[in-house]
């Protein structure tokens, strides 16, 4: 078993196990299908979340494109999912069957090269990992290699976010433009629209993302993940320790976008469309303030940044949809000043503390045995 | 000897190396050799080029012209990290730690195994690890505070470490500046005690301005003025120079 005392110490097995319970059992058994769905639609942005924890919190290299990565996994998986849903017999009413309806009404009468290989289900989920790993990789090496970091790294993710949504809305023909890609209906025959299949997306969502906190948990105890560490307080010395620091970057900056490609996946398959609108400048930075709030140096904090700050901006978009951009700006800003580690800092410095004392308190029996096995972990909480 | 046209063989040939910052000659055709096992001390008032001359050797700058050969191989074409791995350590001025980490974790990274990105995935820290730390923090005074942050050491405390973080990574060449500024008379002595442990048996090159601790550890000494060789030699020909005694004396 993976999960023995080594791998989480005590609050993050605590962490671990509060947000299994909530995620497997309190809300597919609290909430009806909708609400579970748009639950489905927030962790997405949880995988994004996962990667910021450990390109920016941990590397401290801030990405504010995360978007693209985001977009270019989902609509790797949407191409998938529109070219089922666009069969010869489904088209059968446009000048040319078989291509998905957007082509058609651009007047493309053959399915474009780079889409063959979205006929197959195995190329896709490939795909879906290479793409935006590769793009990563070629982004993160001239980047990088340059010694290009900080602010001006951030600015650059920022532009690529800007470029890759002026070229999907402009290349309608090939990518949907700014409607994306809608009407998605099936994934290899099983359709995905009714309640259960969103349930069992959302079961089958929340295993991988447990199997990406799983992995982001391993490479943060490697010693890559305290070189990442090293690397973000002090560069100079990571190299004059023998490593290239580019290519310690570079990895983190692909693992990103891999977690977001994961997550932008789970949301064409979940929401049921994909469009330009998550891939931008703006979504790129929601992404971020999520993480920020959760608390860009905890995993399971970004994915409870997610949660609440989308639950926040459903509420209060339904009952305020003009305050909800100021709302979502001045909780930035409140967090960056105020809580730099966000809700899990908050946690770690005044909620556990109190917890602590109160079950020394109480029950002094089992407080000492938690005492004893942290010794024997070597990991202390904080 | 591979090398046969050379009389002898040293570690670390500098040649005829400039480095100028928008036409500032910082250092001007500098030529000056280390030997196997030789400690050298490089002196000079501020803003001779001490400290430059040290990150062109370990490539944080690059040079504008000359050549640094270390045993054979140029380093003025490698990569800082590269030049890492062929047996060259750095000591900067201000203590460089890594305050988030403890002071294992900060010596664990300084050990010379996994260090490409897939490595450090697969890194296991086994007994030759641990074992090495606790030896090298035995030896830096701090084997009692493993566990401790490197964020609560004091700043000789920080400066220790990150000489021990030099010694695990075992270099041919060590290069330390000015690695008792700073520190309190007590720190200074045990200092100067673990130097003269660690340096056996590596060729060192230090800065440094305290001359009695130059005079200490000295087998040769350089002073540089304007980014050039003044003088050269032991400490007792370098005191009696007199373009030595003008320079640090005169006007």
């Amino acid at each position: 078993m993976i999960i023995n005392s080594r791998f989480f110490n005590r609050s993050e097995l605590i962490g671990f196990v509060a947000l299994a319970a909530l995620l497997f059992v309190i809300l597919p058994l609290s909430l009806d299908v909708f609400r579970l769905n748009l639950v489905a639609k927030y962790l997405t942005y949880a995988f994004v979340g996962i990667g910021l924890v450990l390109c920016w919190g941990y590397g401290g290299i801030l990405s504010l494109g995360q978007g693209v990565f985001f977009g270019l996994g989902g609509y790797c998986m949407a191409m998938f999912l529109k070219l089922e849903a666009s069969s010869p017999e489904n088209t059968k009413i446009q000048s040319t069957p078989g291509i998905p309806d957007f082509m058609d009404w651009n007047q493309i009468t053959s399915l474009p090269l780079f889409w063959q290989p979205f006929h197959s289900l195995t190329l896709t989920i490939l795909a879906i990992i290479l793409v935006p790993g590769l793009f990563a990789l070629i982004i993160g090496t001239a980047m990088f290699k340059r010694r290009v970091g900080g602010t001006y790294f951030a600015i650059i993710t920022q532009a690529v976010a800007a470029i890759l949504t002026i070229l999907i809305v402009g290349q309608q023909g090939y990518t949907g433009g700014i409607n994306g890609m809608t009407d998605l209906r099936t994934l290899k025959g099983w359709d995905i629209r009714p309640d259960h299949a969103k349930v069992m997306l959302y079961f089958f969502e929340v295993f991988l993302l447990f199997g990406c906190i799983l992995l982001a948990q391993f490479i943060r105890l490697t010693k890559l993940g305290r070189i990442l560490v090293a690397m973000r307080e002090q560069e100079d010395r990571v190299r004059f320790s023998g490593y290239s620091v580019a290519n310690f970057k570079i990895f983190a900056f692909c693992m990103a976008a891999i977690f977001a490609a994961i997550g932008g996946a789970m949301f064409a398959l979940n929401v049921g469309f994909m469009s330009p609108s998550f891939v931008g400048i703006v979504p790129s930075i929601e992404m971020v303030i999520y993480t920020a709030v959760g608390g860009r140096m905890s995993i399971f904090g970004a994915v409870w940044g997610s949660l609440l700050v989308n639950f926040a901006k459903t509420g209060l978009s339904e009952s305020f949809p003009q305050l909800w951009l100021f709302g979502l700006g001045g909780l930035f800003i409140a967090v960056v000043l105020a809580f730099p580690n966000g809700l899990s800092g908050i946690w770690a410095d005044h909620v556990q503390p109190r917890i602590d004392r109160l079950m020394t308190w109480r029950k002094p029996k089992p407080a000492k045995a938690w005492t004893d096995s942290s010794v024997a972990d070597g990991a202390p909480a904080e | 000897m591979l090398i046969g046209h050379q009389p002898k063989e040293f570690l670390l040939a500098v040649e005829a190396l400039t480095v100028s910052f928008d036409g500032f000659k910082a250092v001007n055709d500098l030529s000056f050799y280390v030997e196997e096992n030789e400690i050298r001390v490089i002196i000079g008032p501020n803003g001779a080029g001490k400290t430059t001359v040290l990150d062109l050797i370990c490539g944080k700058t690059k040079a504008t012209s000359g050549s640094i050969q270390f045993r054979g191989q140029e380093l003025t074409r490698m990569k800082e990290n590269q030049i890492v791995q062929t047996g060259v350590g750095r000591k900067f001025q201000t203590p460089s730690v890594f305050v988030d980490l403890t002071v294992f974790e900060n010596l664990e990274i300084s050990y010379p195994r996994g260090r490409t990105v897939f490595g450090s995935l697969a890194f296991q820290r086994d007994a030759a690890v641990r074992d090495r730390v606790e030896e090298v923090a035995e030896m830096i005074f701090l084997k009692d505070r493993l566990d401790t942050y490197a964020d609560e050491l004091s700043h000789g405390q920080k400066q220790w470490l990150e000489i021990g973080m030099l010694l695990i990574q075992d270099p041919d060449l060590l290069m330390l500046d000015e690695p008792v500024a700073g520190m309190s008379v007590s720190e200074r002595a045990k200092t100067a005690e673990l130097l003269n442990r660690i340096i056996k048996g590596r060729s060192v090159l230090v800065i440094e301005h305290d001359m009695k601790f130059v005079e200490d550890i000295a087998h040769k000494v350089t002073v540089l003025h304007q980014g050039q060789i003044l003088s050269e030699g032991t400490m007792e020909h370098v005191k009696n120079d007199p373009k030595v005694i003008e320079v640090y004396l005169g006007h």
